[in-house]
């Protein structure tokens, strides 16, 4: 029988990492994600399946260890929260050019600066336009429930190893803080080493009856590194072919969007409840992976709704990725709170009037 | 003797390991990363442990490092080498690993990286070469430049003042418990050469032992952005060098285990 | 059904707790729950907060700006949240260092004298399961054989033996909150 638990996002995670076989997690505290390195060390897996918890000495650091266990071909894992995963940035421009496979938490806050601890979705641009130096792209997916905290961990592993490439879960202080209940994944066995090697025989597990394998990032003729440049581009575009994932909740009916992710799209849905008992005809989008963004499904939506309205905690990120793939076709409205301060239902329903249906 | 016999394989006197790669060193004529980079490879084919040493290379002269040593080898973020060689040996505690850093990445941008994998005593290999001035971009100031020294970003030398003094690392690390070996050797000289192998080994063979974090320091010098022929850096070397830097273990106890401690 | 909560106070007053404790409950009796603290200053003694939501079917927003059942602890929780109950709804609050009481006359307003009660049975420890089993009583939104095992769930097995007290203050809270 599947056990039902209520627990805290944070922990959901944390439990989810060592069912999916995680062999090592290496992290720095911050709120408000520092339950997941709390839940993980009271867990104490590395005497049950053998993962490695290690509190690094900086978010530098700590994403750096992800970067060789990763190369190692383990799956290995951190989590932050803004200011944190900032630190980490040139870790992540790196993991992604080598094309290794990790998966990343961010807990978002409110910034910039050490900002605010109260929830925040500003972190968008950074984490689907780039973040660190170069042309990259994370696979980045947000949950939007407890459950799915802890559903992303293998989904997100999944994703990480089939392309090479590292995956962030964009998540924020709503759905890490929050107690819901969740049905923890089935435990999976950790790969043993020769599962890994089979699975990564490009990772530095020892030079045993092969040439001598070497993860690095680094190619000075410019020649090379334009093609390392076209692999990768090619990589993204078939990840954008195949990955895209998006939740439609009442939109068959519906004259007007509410494109939200993560817990922005949790008020939308309650706004909606509320339009539709005022007879307004509206739907959510929530993109559950924003690179790749689910622009086909907005340019289908806006061939027969009325209009959008992006619905963020921030000043207005997402909303450019709405407005691109709307291009000009239909009116996007942008709404809004910053600095950890939640939009509410009520204001949610009042922008789209205001701004939309007019 | 024909010289058909001379190179008969019962005839040879020398060779050059296996653990080095046929690829032509990138390295300025004079320079001591070779020497290095081949006693490292020797003493890994004479220990048998080939098939298990992951080996990271830095950011600085010594990047390729992984085009040159036939082992498997991760390329680190400038400084990062320390917290790379902790994931790789806690997540794979059978393979040896080491870390190969010049002074600017170790005891500059990833002092950090640096202090705390040694002061959680991972058992890891950290060699350092250190020559006082940052070689791959041109010869700037390193924390390791003399005083007084003249570097591209401190082209009247090194003002204490303004730049503080050079950092003499490895004796901040053999402060550290989780330690167990820190030596400063050269290879400037035959006899230097083979106690630069012996502690080598020595610091493998600590990490195989668990014994805790081992540095070997590497005093050498940069021909090319001292503006001195290798003679004459050597010599500079042996005289302002090694008089900041001296020769020799700094530390050699293995660190302190968790079960021998009184607990709280 | 679905009911939304808000319970509110001084960190330290056991606020998060009682809220994990009925959305523990809540999950027994096999509602979708929430709970969804204001986090951060809680843990220094600032004003502390949590939203709880049981429902019969998945709950969307966690967060809200009006509430079934508003049970303020502090004056500032009294202000800010007063204005916030639904027309009809319940404010329940500890008159303990009030400097007023509550002014909407479109709403049912309970007072709970636990602080004062909880001190002079010299139960200071169990002061929030007097104000939840006040709570319980005008609106018993779960019911109280969850509860307890929502409580056993949500306390580490070393205080089990504070079980019959916590039942015990629970009782007396739905003997001491009355009606204005």
């Amino acid at each position: 029988m599947e056990e039902i638990k209520l627990m805290k996002g944070n922990e959901a995670f944390a439990h989810a990492a060592v069912r999916s076989g995680c062999d090592g997690y290496f992290g720095y505290p911050i709120t408000p994600q520092s339950e997941v390195m709390e839940t993980l060390q009271e867990l104490k897996p590395w005497e049950e399946t053998g993962m490695v918890v290690l509190q690094a000495e900086s978010e530098v650091s700590a994403i750096n260890m992800v970067y060789a266990g990763a190369a190692c071909g383990k799956k290995v894992m951190t989590s932050s929260s803004s200011p944190g995963v900032s630190l980490k940035q040139e870790g992540i421009s790196y993991i992604a050019a080598a094309e290794l496979p990790c998966l990343i938490l961010n807990v978002m806050r409110g910034g910039p600066g050490l900002g605010t601890i109260q929830p925040s979705q500003a972190d968008y641009f950074q984490s689907v336009k780039g973040g660190g130096h170069g042309d990259y792209h994370m696979i980045v997916l947000a949950p939007s429930t407890v459950q799915e905290m802890a559903d992303f961990v293998d989904l997100g592993y999944e994703l990480a190893f089939k392309y090479r490439n590292p995956v962030l879960m964009l998540s924020d202080g709503v759905i890490g803080q929050m107690m819901e209940k969740v049905v923890l994944p089935p435990y999976k066995p950790r790969r043993t080493m020769e599962e890994v090697i089979a699975q990564c025989p490009w990772a530095t597990t020892g030079k045993v009856g092969r040439p001598h394998n070497i993860i690095t990032s680094l190619a000075l003729e410019s020649e090379v590194m334009e093609a390392t440049n076209n692999r990768l581009q090619a990589k993204y575009r078939e990840i954008e072919e195949n990955e895209v994932r998006f939740e439609e909740y009442m939109l068959d009916d519906a004259e007007y969007v509410f494109v939200a992710f993560g817990s922005s799209a949790r008020i939308c849905k309650q706004a909606v409840e509320y339009a539709r008992a005022e007879g307004i005809k509206v739907g959510v989008l929530r993109p559950i992976t924003l690179f790749p963004f689910p622009t086909k499904k907005i340019q289908e939506l806006a061939t027969r709704v009325k209009g959008f309205m992006s619905i963020e905690m921030s000043a207005g990120q997402m909303v450019e990725d709405v407005r691109l793939a709307v291009n000009g076709t239909k009116p996007v409205g942008f709404y809004g709170r910053q600095g950890g301060i939640i939009p509410s239902a009520e204001e949610a329903l009042e922008a789209l009037k205001t701004q939309i249906i007019k | 003797m024909t010289k058909q016999d001379i190179i008969k394989p019962e005839n040879l006197v020398y060779g050059k390991t296996k653990v080095l790669t046929d690829n032509i060193m990138h390295y300025c004529p004079g320079c001591s990363h070779g020497v290095i980079h081949k006693l490292i490879a020797e003493v890994i084919e004479e220990m048998g442990i080939q098939e298990k040493t992951i080996g990271i290379a830095p950011v600085g002269c010594s990047v390729f490092a992984y085009n040159y040593l036939d082992i498997d080898m991760q390329e680190a973020a400038h400084g990062r080498a320390p917290a790379l060689a902790t994931a790789i040996k806690r997540l794979m505690p059978d393979k040896v690993v080491f870390t190969y850093q010049g002074d600017g990445d170790l005891a500059a941008i990833g002092t950090a990286e640096t202090i705390h994998a040694c002061n959680r005593g991972e058992n890891i290999v950290i060699f350092f070469v250190n020559n006082g001035i940052y070689g791959m971009t041109g010869g700037q100031m390193a924390p390791t430049t003399l005083e007084g020294m003249k570097t591209a970003t401190c082209p009247y030398g090194r003002n204490t003042d303004m730049y503080g003094f050079p950092l003499r690392i490895s004796d901040l690390l053999k402060e550290i418990d989780g330690t167990c070996y820190v030596t400063r050797q050269s290879v400037h000289k035959t006899a230097n050469i083979v106690r630069a192998k012996k502690a080598i080994r020595k610091a493998f063979q600590n990490s195989i032992d668990g014994k805790g974090t081992s540095i070997v320091e590497f005093v050498s010098h940069c021909n090319t952005n001292w503006k001195m022929t290798p003679v004459q850096s050597n010599a500079w070397m042996e005289e302002h060098m090694f008089a900041k830097y001296p020769l020799g273990d700094l530390k050699d106890t293995p660190k302190k285990r968790f079960d021998e401690i009184n607990h709280l | 059904m679905k009911k939304e909560i808000i319970i509110a106070g001084f960190g330290g007053q056991g606020v998060l707790s009682m809220g994990k404790i009925l959305a523990y409950a809540g999950l027994m009796q096999g509602k979708e729950v929430t709970w969804m603290p204001a986090y951060g200053p809680e843990q220094r003694g600032g004003t502390a907060n949590v939203t709880v939501i049981l429902s019969d079917d998945p709950i969307a927003s966690p967060l809200l700006q009006k509430y079934d059942i508003v049970v303020v602890l502090n004056q500032p929780s009294m202000d800010k949240f007063e204005p916030r109950v639904k027309p009809g709804g319940i404010l329940i609050f500890d008159p303990n260092g009030m400097t007023r009481v509550p002014e909407r006359k479109d709403i049912n307003v309970y007072r709970i004298p636990a602080t004062d009660t909880a001190a002079a049975l010299g139960q200071v420890k169990t002061f929030n399961m007097f104000v939840l089993g006040g709570l319980l009583k005008v609106d018993p939104v779960v019911e109280l054989d969850k509860v307890m095992l929502g409580l056993k769930k949500s306390l580490p097995e070393r205080h089990h033996k504070l079980l019959p007290a916590n039942e015990a203050a629970m009782l007396k809270g739905g003997e001491i909150i009355e009606k204005l």
